[in-house]
């Protein structure tokens, strides 16, 4: 048994995963992930600085835009993780997934926070407004409260002091954030759904595929209960 | 004694004539062409932009300064081109704007197809406006045209004229924003105003911009301008007036009735569904600090149109 598994090369994700088992390979892969992150608001914020009108005419509009839909493509990335793991089993990949949610969670954080202040000029009883009068900002705004304790609770330190299951459970929430995200981006889109559309297809892909995994592995563990 | 040779020239390499006088517009082509492979949609036809100056009417001048061209030529919803704001710039150059007619018909006695030159000889004024969207964004254009009702005298709306009805042009092979798989809207675009709206001086029938004729994106060669209303009801590129009895369904509105009434004034008391229309933002700036103004400043010239209408239930 031992030699032929010793002989044989091994394959492509037992190397994959091998590298990604080196701490050098992970820090320069997170590098690679960080800059990639920091790019749109690196150029959003490089732009104010020196000519805002590289955003387009309405530079306001790109930055709300351009936040929020970074902010869905974050969380949807993050939720791909764990399907990705199961369906190539490269288990490596579970060390990107917290940097992609707190990517997802800090542009949700400059998504809303360019809307109360360009769109809103600050003035509070607007924005109390518009959350309770419009769905989409009601909506909107529910998924990025919901979204404020995964970031506060994604470190070692919380997932140790909830224990693994509990923390599990809690952030099996990130789910119904996406599903809030896609609800927000199609009630406020006009006319064009294209974008929308993609995201909803992303959702419901990685949603699905947990749900029918759970499923899968329930009705095997009811198979092997009754075999033993 | 030196000897200059006049080089002869075959009568076959003489460029012909009217070859020569095209040779701008078959440079265009060439353009075109060029930039057609980079964007399908793109045509052969140069955009048709020339001096159109026209003495600017001191009535109406706003107190901000008007917005920069460039700004106000790139950033437009004209959905025939597509739904982005970019999307009119890119496309709608290649929009054949000559020949162009515009059919005004219905319930006048004198109909007539005007063709645009006819439509340029009106006395024309430059008149700057404030322009709204919905959006709740802004601008403010210096407009060449003349007053509809101008139009209007020349075609004689009899009595049972009650409503104007403006249609734009649909042409698909210039129009890629419409040859979308699913229609974004119900093509053509169509819009409407009350006759007493329409006739109102403020209701410029609009040829130029910036002492230019019309950029395409912003509905070249002749278009409506109500600045008392949401953009969206100064209706483009107009190939059809026609004076009615019944009240039309605007496009919009067909879109989506809760959302877009038939009047959509400028009211900062009554929200649209999906923007609280209580401030606006004066492009290019970036906080939308300005408060939006009754019938977008227009309050005291058209507000006598709807004294005892409830402005709620007729937004």
């Amino acid at each position: 048994m031992g030699p032929t598994a010793a002989t044989s090369a091994p394959s492509l994700r037992a190397r994959i995963d091998a590298a990604l088992a080196r701490r050098g390979v992970t820090a320069a892969l997170k590098a690679v992930i960080l800059a990639l992150g920091l790019f749109p608001v690196g150029w959003i914020g490089g732009a104010l600085v020196f000519d805002p009108l590289l955003l387009g005419a309405n530079p306001a509009e790109t930055i709300v835009r351009t936040t929020g839909e970074r902010a869905l493509q974050f969380l949807i990335y993050s939720l791909a993780i764990t399907p990705l793991r199961r369906i190539t089993g490269i288990n490596g990949l579970i060390k990107f997934r917290r940097m992609l949610g707190l990517f997802a969670f800090f542009y949700a954080a400059l998504h809303l926070s360019s809307y109360v202040g360009f769109d809103r000029f600050f003035v509070l009883d607007e924005i109390l407004k518009d959350v309770v009068k419009r769905p989409f900002v009601t909506v909107g705004f529910l998924a990025f409260l919901l979204m404020t304790p995964l970031a506060v609770t994604s470190t070692q330190g919380w997932i140790r002091r909830l224990g693994p299951s509990a923390w599990t459970r809690l952030h099996r929430a990130a789910y119904a954030v996406a599903a809030l995200g896609v609800v927000h981006h199609w009630w406020l889109a006009r006319r064009d759904f294209v974008w929308p559309s993609i995201h909803l297809v992303a959702v419901v892909a990685v949603l699905g595929w947990r749900v029918l995994d759970a499923r899968r592995r329930r009705i095997r563990r009811k198979r092997d209960g009754r075999a033993a | 004694m030196p000897v200059t040779r006049i080089p002869s020239v075959p009568p076959s390499e003489i460029t012909p004539r009217e070859v020569w006088l095209n040779r701008r517009s078959l440079m265009a082509g060439m353009a075109g062409a060029i930039a057609g492979a980079a964007w399908p949609g793109a045509s052969e036809a140069a955009p048709v932009i020339e001096p159109l100056v026209a003495p600017r009417n001191p009535g109406f001048a706003p107190k901000d300064a008007a917005t920069d061209r460039k700004l106000a030529t790139s950033y437009n919803n004209f959905y025939e081109f597509g739904t982005d704001k970019a999307d009119p710039a890119r496309y709608a150059p290649g929009m054949k704007v000559r020949p162009w007619t515009v059919e005004v018909t219905g319930e006048v006695a004198k109909p007539r197809v005007f063709g645009i030159e006819e439509l340029l000889k009106f006395a024309l004024e430059e008149r700057v406006y404030r322009f709204r969207c919905v959006e709740a964004w802004s601008m403010v254009i210096p407009w060449v045209g003349f007053e509809l009702n101008k139009l209007a005298a020349a075609v004689e709306p009899t009595s049972r004229a009650k409503y104007v009805i403006f249609t734009t042009a649909l042409k698909r092979e210039e129009m890629p924003g419409v040859r979308t798989p699913v229609p974004v809207i119900d093509w053509p675009y169509v819009e409407g105003l009350r006759i007493d709206e329409a006739m109102h001086p403020l209701t410029l029938l609009t040829l130029g911009m910036y002492g230019e004729t019309l950029p395409n994106q912003n509905g070249a060669p002749v278009r409506l301008v109500v600045p008392w209303k949401y953009g969206f009801k100064s209706a483009k590129s107009l190939v059809r007036i026609e004076f009615a009895e019944n009240r039309p369904t605007s496009s919009w509105t067909k879109a989506a009735a809760h959302e877009y009434g038939f009047f959509s004034n400028v009211n900062p008391n009554v929200d649209h569904p999906r923007w609280s229309q209580r401030r606006e933002r004066l492009l290019p700036s970036i906080f939308a600090s300005r408060e939006t103004e009754m019938f977008n400043g227009y309050a005291e010239q058209v507000a006598p149109l709807y004294a005892g209408m409830d402005l709620k239930a007729n937004f």
